[in-house]
């Protein structure tokens, strides 16, 4: 289809990294990891465990901030933590910044005794990268959100989780980083940030430039898949009809 | 002669009197999330000083960093949800104006204050491993399992303090007037935890009730707290204002936007909202929020 969105190209990336997590709880963090995480267990994978963002899990899959769908259980904040630890989970959240290895920073910029800007505090970022399954979303990708080294660690990236020995490194599982440009995960050399794909339109070398540290290259870097005329009908016309993703990433009709 | 378990009601400034400077004070509820928000306005209406504030953090933080009432903040988070950074906390941490810090991952206060209740001095726990956390704050120490895992490799896992407490301030929707409480939202967060990792516990609550009244609309299951966790009670209408109190009311989004803006505006637009909010007690508060909302209709 000649007018797919970039915020479309993104939700089926997103859907992606949570085709092959079997029955979990998916957690997303943020507009479009929630629609991507709705459209996978609408197509890839039914299995998928989700929650409306408070304390309950939907049976169904409704629209983005529907209320009203048939529950099937209940998941108040003490019981995420208990699900954190026992591992079945896949968190995709935010990251102000994120740096070569993958460490990922949401606590604050600068100096952490006297920052220069102070965002949210770690959250439960720490327990979620050396405990389940954890990915990011950035959705305006540039060298200020990827940056050689983190500010703040509060995201483990796996060269860290190795260094902090094997309780650390064992559960430690940085999937994919999806940005508004490309698909990454962290295997490249040295457990370095990988390019896996370019959205259609974007090319690599815009990448590399909106990226401040050495991106680990694959020798062809593939184009990102398109969404399918199905996920395409599932995004527009029942999980995001009013196209609050435009909101995230600007709506622009890729080539 | 029947003589039932004691009455605890107390009065908000009665609660109040029983704190004293340098004391360590959990705040329940979650974020912008059923905070014991008039326990909190009281306290930045007294001259009390030096606290170390145990919070998921919220307004009730930024208020408190606010009026320099924190010398030392055990956090993992401060974020009023539908406004993502709380100014307030955000100033104060820029200017450093809070002397001392201690960020933990959110399910390492659960762990904290788990040992806390179980009177032990730390639990073992992934979270923190690999993270600044760890960086930041090296009084927290790992620990060595004495069994054999897989690989043989014996884990060295993070060794979560206990966060003990002098005192504990929730809010829930209804208790009796001996202790026994009920939530009647979503989710507990924590507060039974907060109760029991501290010497004595403050319950403020929308409605205090017989206490056959608290089963009569809601399964048992509920009863979040038992009087033996609880030291005095307070009937605070609205105590929440302007987080959620669900099912009682949710949170006040107007209210919370005017707060936020005077909060990142100038000293003088802090100063406005304050002398028409705060400096009162809770019956002007009240007032001064239910004329704001008037304005809005």
């Amino acid at each position: 289809m000649s007018d797919v969105t970039r915020a479309d190209v993104c939700a089926a990336a997103i859907a992606d990294a949570f085709k092959d997590d079997g029955e979990i709880f998916a957690s997303p963090m943020g507009l479009l990891p929630m629609l991507g995480v709705r459209l996978a267990k609408l197509t890839s994978n039914p299995d998928l465990v989700i929650s409306d963002g408070e304390s309950l899990f939907l049976a169904g899959v409704p629209p983005l901030f529907a209320t009203g769908d048939v529950v099937e259980g209940w998941i108040p904040f003490r019981k995420v933590f208990d699900l954190v630890a026992y591992g079945k989970r896949h968190v995709m959240m935010g990251a102000t910044q994120v740096d070569r290895h993958g460490n990922q920073n949401i606590s604050a910029i600068g100096d952490w005794a006297r920052p220069r800007r102070q965002l949210l505090g770690s959250r439960g970022a720490p327990g979620n990268t050396v405990n389940n399954r954890t990915s990011y979303w950035v959705p305006k990708h540039s060298t200020r959100v990827f940056v050689e080294a983190v500010d703040i660690v509060s995201g483990v990236g796996p060269q860290r989780a190795e260094q902090a020995g094997f309780a650390a490194a064992r559960y430690n599982d940085i999937h994919r980083i999806v940005s508004n440009l490309g698909v990454f995960d962290v295997k490249g050399d040295d457990h370095s940030v990988r390019l896996l794909s370019v959205h259609p339109g974007v090319s690599v070398d815009q990448v590399r430039e909106a990226t401040g540290f050495e991106l680990d290259l694959p020798a062809d870097v593939p184009v990102t898949r398109g969404p399918t005329s199905e996920e395409l009908v599932l995004i527009r016309e029942m999980l995001d009809p009013k196209g609050l993703r435009f909101k995230e990433v600007p709506q622009e009709v890729a080539p | 002669m029947s003589t039932g378990p004691r009455d605890k009601q107390l009065s908000i400034d009665e609660v109040v009197a029983e704190l004293s400077d340098g004391m360590t004070i959990g705040i329940g509820g979650w974020g912008p999330r059923r905070k014991p928000m008039a326990l909190v306005r009281a306290i930045l209406r007294s001259d009390l000083q030096d606290l170390t504030i145990v919070s998921w953090g919220g307004a009730d933080v930024g208020l408190l960093a606010r009026a320099g009432k924190i010398r030392r903040l055990v956090f993992a988070f401060v974020s009023l949800d539908s406004v993502p950074l709380e100014p307030n906390f955000q100033k104060a941490r820029q200017e450093g104006t809070i002397p001392e810090l201690v960020e933990l991952d959110e399910g390492m206060f659960q762990t904290g204050l788990r040992a806390a209740a179980q009177r032990l001095p730390f639990l073992p726990m992934r979270a923190g491993l690999g993270s600044d956390v760890l960086v930041n704050q090296p009084q927290i120490k790992t620990v060595t399992s004495p069994y054999a895992g897989p690989d043989d490799v014996h884990e060295e896992l993070v060794a979560v303090p206990a966060l003990h407490l002098d005192v504990a301030l929730v809010h829930l929707n209804r208790a009796d007037r001996h202790g026994n409480a009920t939530y009647l939202g979503p989710d507990p967060y924590f507060d039974d935890l907060f109760c029991l990792a501290a010497d004595r516990a403050y319950v403020s609550v929308e409605q205090v009730v017989d206490t056959a009244g608290l089963t009569v609309d809601t399964p048992v299951q509920r009863l979040l707290l038992s009087r033996m966790m609880v030291t005095g009670v307070v009937e605070t209408p609205h105590g929440a204002h302007f987080t959620t109190c669900t099912p009682d009311y949710e949170r006040d989004e107007r209210f919370q936007r005017a707060y936020a803006a005077a909060a990142s505006g100038s000293d003088e637009d802090w100063a406005a909202f304050s002398s028409r909010f705060l400096e009162g007690d809770e019956a002007s508060y009240q007032a001064a929020v239910q004329a704001f909302a008037e304005e809005g209709k």
